[in-house]
């Protein structure tokens, strides 16, 4: 069975969403996709912090608590505006790894640009969303967060005589 | 070859080995203690050397467990909620903003209340609050791992290596202000350039402002209590009472606050004062004593240059800054302190810019590699090497080079 992968991320995912209920055949099953990261420069920081003892008071225990609380939040979010039957899945790692992995076996992933949203153009995807893009073992539906920008924006053109 | 010294030497690697693997989970202190004990027993270092190690630390472990005290007690009064709060009514929808306002928070966290508040007690709060405007939290938690060592060099609490400093420089409380206020926003403003190229795909100009109520209640009597200890510092300094007093008298106060409101327990305040931990350093301190006096001194001492120019500072600063990723920064300062002690403030100073700006280079700036089979070890997957270590390339070598020559001109602005 094939399924649509949306990699939803905080701050660009409803655009993400949106495009997978216009994009999405009905009869396809829908996966929403987070993935968190941000936990190990902090157990990091504590860990150089030499003599503190008490592992208790490691903040990546308490970021990966809430990391896990934010993307059940953000997913679910994600559902309810997806208005369909879904399954949500989190994953923890480095991003780019994670959704190219998630995405094996989908007919399609969907993700948004996360670079330079002011103009058209390769730095409109971040190293992140550019990784994917080149490796994805899928179709890839590639959708800006916000209102594309104008064709004013492209590079001069200049033609050959 | 020195037996003493090879003794000595041993010991301590056996001290910072243990303490970063923490074997069985024991405490550092557990073989910290009795390697202290051990250099005294086979005559590495004289009862009465090491009596006078203690007595010249307790003071600086007090005034430390004074400053962890009313950090924990400023967290239960909900005053890095309110922070968080703050944050994001100031900055909802625009990440670039809540990185500013990060830096702030994080800058002010670590330079007041020591670089333990902001990684422990500030960090979860940031992302927590990054998360909830809609912001990625990556950037942010990055900008408090970060802060909490570049932030770290204002004030004689902001770190112990600080306190360590401090004590052994002369240097008054308000003239250590003084000098280190120019590296400090230096340090942080080369920092913030760094961070917002470094992180622009993660900072878009502005995302959906989420609809979000926020519960607004000032946390008063902490803040009062803070900026009272702030200027009790100053105060204690200028009539000449250690401003150790303050703190205590900061957390004292916040202490009985929260006991009467049923905010925390004697056994809360114990925790935070973390007893274990300021063993830890006085057996830590004598162990490198030892070291230090056995032969390391002379050794380091050909390495260190003399004087207080731009480039002997320069070249201080760095040899503290590697020291620091070898071994971590706190060995390190009590390595160099002796040597430089002597030698006016100039060089005490660039040994602190070293060891403080020195940790973001290598993954938390310590035993790196030990350190990090740990950290790998315990979550597999979770942690980026390569990335920690690129931003540590790029901001480390600029924000010391940058703070040293601010804190030359410093020198010779203030006198030193």
């Amino acid at each position: 069975m094939t399924m649509i992968v949306v990699w939803t991320v905080e701050g660009t995912w409803r655009a993400c969403v949106d495009a997978a209920r216009v994009h999405a055949p009905s009869a396809e099953e829908v996966e929403l996709l987070h993935v968190s990261d941000v936990s190990g420069p902090a157990r990091g920081a504590f860990a150089g912090l030499l003599g503190r003892g008490h592992p208790e008071h490691d903040p990546g225990a308490r970021l990966a608590d809430l990391a896990a609380t934010s993307a059940e939040e953000l997913l679910a979010a994600a559902a309810a505006r997806l208005a369909r039957p879904c399954t949500q899945t989190t994953r923890t790692g480095r991003p780019e790894r994670e959704v190219v992995a998630a995405a094996e076996h989908a007919s399609l992933l969907i993700l948004a640009r996360d670079g330079d949203q002011t103009r058209l153009g390769p730095k409109s995807l971040g190293h992140a969303t550019r990784f994917i893009v080149d490796h994805a073992p899928c179709p890839v539906l590639l959708v800006w967060p916000m209102p594309a920008p104008d064709l004013t924006t492209l590079p001069h053109h200049h033609p050959h005589h | 070859v020195n037996v003493s010294f090879v003794v000595a030497a041993a010991l301590l690697v056996l001290v910072l080995g243990c303490a970063v693997a923490r074997p069985w989970g024991l405490p550092e202190v557990v073989f910290a203690a009795p390697a202290a004990a051990v250099v005294v027993l086979t005559g590495a270092i004289t009862l009465d050397d090491a009596v006078d190690e203690v007595t010249q630390l307790a003071p600086v472990i007090g005034f430390l467990g004074a400053i962890l005290v009313l950090a924990q007690l400023c967290d239960d009064e909900g005053l890095f909620h309110a922070c968080g709060v703050w944050l994001s009514l100031a900055t909802r929808g625009r990440p670039r903003r809540l990185l500013g306002g990060v830096f702030v928070t994080a800058a002010v966290t670590t330079a007041v209340l020591s670089l333990d508040a902001t990684v422990v007690l500030l960090t979860p709060v940031v992302f927590a609050t990054a998360t909830r405007v809609g912001a990625r939290p990556k950037p942010h938690v990055y900008a408090c791992t970060h802060l909490s060592n570049s932030a770290s060099l204002l004030l004689p609490v902001s770190n112990l290596t600080n306190l360590l400093a401090f004590a052994a420089s002369g240097v008054g409380f308000t003239m250590f202000a003084g000098l280190m206020a120019a590296p400090w926003l230096v340090a942080i403003a080369a920092e913030y350039v760094v961070f917002r190229w470094f992180f622009a795909a993660d900072l878009p100009r502005a995302t959906e402002a989420p609809p979000a109520d926020e519960h607004r209640e000032l946390p008063l009597f902490a803040l009062v209590t803070v900026v009272t200890t702030l200027a009790g510092f100053v105060l204690t300094a200028a009539v000449g009472i250690e401003p150790a007093w303050a703190a205590l008298a900061g957390a004292v106060a916040l202490a009985v606050h929260a006991l009467v409101r049923r905010r925390t327990t004697v056994k809360g305040i114990g925790g935070a004062l973390g007893l274990p931990f300021l063993v830890f350093v006085l057996a830590l301190g004598v162990v490198v004593r030892a070291v230090v006096d056995n032969g390391l001194g002379t050794a380091l001492g050909n390495v260190i240059p003399d004087g207080a120019g731009l480039f002997a500072l320069l070249a201080t600063a760095a040899v503290a800054a590697v020291l620091a990723n070898m071994i971590n920064n706190l060995p390190a300062v009590l390595v160099l302190l002796p040597l430089v002690a002597q030698a006016g403030p100039g060089p005490v100073l660039a040994v602190l810019l070293g060891v403080n700006l020195g940790p973001n280079l290598t993954y938390a700036g310590s035993l790196a590699t030990l350190l990090w089979r740990r950290v790998v070890h315990a979550h597999d997957h979770e942690v980026n090497l390569g990335e920690f270590t690129r931003l540590g390339l790029v901001t480390v070598p600029v924000g010391l080079v940058l703070a040293v020559v601010a804190l030359w001109g410093g020198l010779h602005v203030i006198g030193g």
